[in-house]
This record gives C-alpha cells, sequence and structure tokens, in this order.
C-alpha cells in the first residue's frame, strides 16, 4: 500500500480547516457560487454539439446517471492505457462520440460540465481502484508528491504532510486533498480546476509549471484521490 | 451574461415575508487593478439591480467596485399577491440580464 | 509570465502588491453628510453583521438588519455601506419599496485591508441611524493572481 503518511490518521478536508463563513458558503447551494457553472452544465448536457449533433445526454441520459462516476475519477483508459481525468474524460467523448472541438482548459464550459457531473457524486467516498492497472500510476504521483523541485526546494509533501496545520503567513497549510474540485476560490473569485491549483502551486515554489495534460499532472490527481481515502466528494467546494 | 440562479419559496402565506436570493455570474473587474505591463484594467462593474413584485418596485440596489465577484443578494418581500417577480441587471457595458419568477400567494 | 506568484516559504517576508490608495475617514465621511445633508446620525436600529477576522478579502459576507421594532408607521428607506479602507468609500446603496418585508439585505463585499466598514439607514421620518464593524483582514500566503 502507499504510504500515505498524512499528519493525521483519517485524512482533514480543507473545508474543516476553512473559517465558518467559508463553510457556510459551501453549505448552503443558495449561496454557493459554484452552483452558477453547474446551472451552465445543465444546459451544456443537453445541448446539441459537433458534427453528430448529439448531447451528453443523448448517450448518457438524465444527468443524475452520472451518480458515483466523479468519485471513481481519474479512472484507467484501457484504449491508452493510462490514467485519464474527468475532464480529460468530458474532451474526449466531444471529439469521439460528438464530433466537436475540445473544450480548452479552464473554460467556463469545461468546468461547467465538469462540475455539474462531480456534484452528482457529492457525499460519496473518493473511491479510486488502486489494486489495478492504475497501481503504477498512482506510485508515480506519490513520487511527484515526495520530490524537491523548484528554485524554492520544497516537495508537495514538504507543506501539504510535514506541515499541514501549521500556518504560512496568515494562513493555514491544508492537507492539501483535491476532494472539491473544479471548486470556488475566493482568491480567484471564480471556479477552477485541479490543474490551475498545482499550476499555482509550483509556480510557488518557483518551479517550470507542467504543461497541460502532463502524465505527471494526471498521476499526482490520481495519487491525491488514493491519498484522501475516506473524504467525500464535496463539489464545488469553497475554499478561501 | 449567464444565467442567474434565483431562489424564492414556491407558495407563500399572503402577509408573510418572505426571502429572495440571487447570485448572478460577472466578474465586477473593480477599475483598481493593474495587469502584468501595470496598465489599469478597464471597470466591468453591475452598477444596479432592481427587483419588482407584480409590477411595484420592491427593492433596488446601486453596487459599487467593492461588491464580490459573481454578486450574492438575498432581501424579502411582503406577500401581497399571486404575481410576477421580476429582476433586471445593469452592468458598465448596458447589457442587462432580466429573469422572472412566478410566486403564488395564498 | 501570466500570473505573478506571492509566497512566503518558513521565515521568508511575505512579498506584497503596492497597497492600493484608499478611501480616508474624511472620504466616508463626505459621502455620508451628502446622504444626511446634516442630518443627525444616531446609534442603533440597523445592526451591520461582519466577520471580525477577514480569512480573505476578495470576498466577504456582509448582512444588514434593523435591529429592534420600529415605531408604528415608520420604516426603513435605505441602507447604505461605506468602508474606509477600501480604494472608494461607498460599497453598497439598497433602496426599500413599500413591497419589500423585513428590512434585511444580505451580500458579499471586497475589503482591500484591515479597516472600519460603517453602516447607516435612512428611515422615512427623515432620521439616519448607523452601525460599524471594524475588522481584521488576513492575507492569504500563496496567491496566484493576474
Amino acid at each position: 500500500m502507499f504510504q500515505g503518511g498524512v499528519a493525521h490518521a483519517a485524512p482533514h478536508s480543507g473545508y474543516d480547516d476553512a473559517g465558518p463563513q467559508v463553510r457556510a458558503m459551501q453549505d448552503d447551494d443558495t449561496q454557493n457560487p459554484g452552483f452558477l457553472w453547474v446551472q451552465q452544465g445543465e444546459t451544456l448536457w443537453t445541448e446539441a454539439a459537433g458534427s453528430r449533433a448529439t448531447s451528453c445526454a443523448t448517450c448518457h441520459g438524465p444527468v443524475t446517471a452520472m451518480r458515483g462516476v466523479a468519485a471513481r475519477y481519474p479512472a484507467f483508459n484501457p484504449a491508452t492505457a493510462t490514467p485519464i481525468t474527468l475532464a480529460q474524460r468530458i474532451n474526449h467523448c466531444r471529439t469521439e462520440h460528438q464530433g466537436a472541438t475540445r473544450l480548452p482548459p479552464e473554460s467556463d464550459a469545461l468546468l461547467a460540465l465538469s462540475t455539474l457531473v462531480a456534484v452528482q457524486s457529492r457525499g460519496l467516498p473518493l473511491a479510486i481502484d488502486d489494486t489495478g492497472p492504475l497501481r503504477p500510476f498512482i506510485a508515480a504521483g506519490e513520487t511527484f508528491f515526495r520530490t524537491r523541485q523548484g528554485q524554492l526546494n520544497l516537495a508537495c509533501a514538504t507543506c501539504h504532510e510535514e506541515r499541514a496545520g501549521h500556518h504560512l503567513g496568515g494562513a493555514l497549510i491544508p492537507e492539501g486533498h483535491a476532494n472539491g474540485y473544479p471548486q470556488y476560490r475566493l482568491e480567484w473569485q471564480k471556479l477552477g480546476s485541479f490543474p490551475r491549483r498545482l499550476r499555482a502551486c509550483m509556480l510557488g515554489v518557483r518551479a517550470e509549471p507542467l504543461p497541460a495534460d502532463a502524465p505527471d499532472a494526471t498521476n499526482i490527481e490520481l495519487y491525491l484521490a488514493v491519498r484522501a481515502r475516506g473524504l467525500t466528494v464535496e463539489t464545488p467546494a469553497v475554499r478561501p | 451574461m449567464a444565467r442567474p440562479l434565483i431562489n424564492v419559496p414556491k407558495t407563500v402565506r399572503r402577509g408573510d415575508s418572505f426571502e429572495i436570493r440571487i447570485l448572478i455570474a460577472h466578474p465586477m473587474e473593480s477599475g483598481q487593478r493593474r495587469d502584468e505591463y501595470g496598465k489599469q484594467i478597464a471597470r466591468d462593474i453591475i452598477h444596479s439591480f432592481l427587483c419588482t413584485y407584480a409590477g411595484e418596485e420592491v427593492f433596488r440596489a446601486d453596487f459599487f467596485p467593492a461588491i464580490a465577484a459573481n454578486p450574492f443578494l438575498a432581501f424579502t418581500a411582503r406577500a401581497v399577491e399571486t404575481g410576477r417577480l421580476v429582476f433586471t441587471w445593469t452592468d458598465d457595458h448596458g447589457a442587462v440580464a432580466f429573469d422572472t419568477v412566478e410566486i403564488v400567494v395564498e | 509570465m501570466q500570473r505573478r506568484f506571492l509566497l512566503a516559504a518558513g521565515a521568508a517576508l511575505l512579498a506584497l502588491p503596492a497597497a492600493p490608495a484608499h478611501a480616508t475617514r474624511t472620504d466616508v465621511a463626505a459621502a455620508i453628510s451628502a446622504l444626511t445633508k446634516g442630518a443627525p446620525l444616531r446609534p442603533g436600529r440597523v445592526k451591520l453583521d461582519l466577520p471580525l477576522l477577514v480569512e480573505n478579502g476578495n470576498t466577504v459576507a456582509l448582512s444588514l438588519a434593523v435591529a429592534e421594532p420600529l415605531p408604528p408607521g415608520e420604516r426603513v428607506l435605505s441602507l447604505h455601506v461605506f468602508a474606509e479602507g477600501n480604494p472608494l468609500p461607498n460599497v453598497i446603496n439598497a433602496f426599500f419599496g413599500p413591497r419589500s418585508g423585513d428590512p434585511h439585505l444580505a451580500t458579499r463585499i471586497r475589503l482591500a485591508t484591515s479597516q472600519t466598514v460603517i453602516a447607516v439607514a435612512a428611515c422615512a421620518d427623515g432620521s439616519f441611524w448607523t452601525d460599524s464593524v471594524e475588522l481584521l483582514v488576513t492575507l492569504a500566503a500563496c496567491v496566484d493572481e493576474i
């Protein structure tokens, strides 16, 4: 099994570290701005796209049928024998099944569809299958997590494991679980994806950010999902 | 502008006060920020909001750049008759988002 | 580089962008006297609710309510919020029509720095009432901003 040497025995969601106001925003769907993207996703779900003029609903039916799916992502893609993230899977559907163009990373449309699918699994425990073909990719993700990088020479683990619960400036360092993406960050003043957060962390330690869809970006997302086992899907989470 | 999210009770008892909660997607660019070249980013905010109920003004607000992105508002109205709540947002480009909700008074 | 990165690591100093010019107490006082036209401002009736410790100044939940039952026939016509430490003194003006319920308002505001936020309620009888909150805005350590 993977070390997952998290400071606490059980993983501790960033929700528990947030202040009462941030938690209140996440707790109430009528106050959570992430639901603006959920609503946009509902429109896109049934909108015909691409040369085949098909919508997500044409194949998948009502979006409620997607309950449980996001809890299993990143998942193994037998066609490429690599893991695939939920956002990549949505774009795969567009190019392969709808004859449509890929939605750009961080576009409102891709965030909206990702959030709509993920919110169907809200409250379900993360359920990555770490016994099968994903194993080597999870291990590669853990290696990335523990490798020091950048001019500041910090690994993900340096802050989010060894120093989780301590402070950096006025802010509490969270354990760095990715169970609420896409999530609304007050700092961003909008919804954003896990890759955006990863890019920010890497620039923060003065490392070269990974190119979009780099294998390590998927591997770290996968490892974090395994590491966060015991937590539930919180999408769309709200964080400071 | 994307569609706003509006939350109101479906039915209300006559004479009761009920809460209206609304969220709308908008960057609310303050006009105070600068881009990476030091150039000021032009102000682009929703500057006014209006809610009418069965044709009468219930609530109106002037927003300034200190209103957060994706503005949230909660306010109350008194249930007097079954009718339509109409919401109008106007931003610096003159773009107007417009939405309506029926409210049933019993 | 698209995003500037500010990071404090361990004991390293927190790098801060130059503070924006901000409204002063004088600016806020001027904005309030433009509203009251010299009428006295009394404490009471309006209750301003804001967190005393703000995690991120980009989005701060604010609520305003009328604190006590008003005299018969009296009603609140409008509520106004001012910020002494923001670039501009005004935050929001809210006007309540005859069909509004309890004069109550919740929204989310931006606060550039630690400061005092002031609310003013204008009543139908021409009186003005006020409440204020002095709060601390903490800064995030890792920020990515355009």
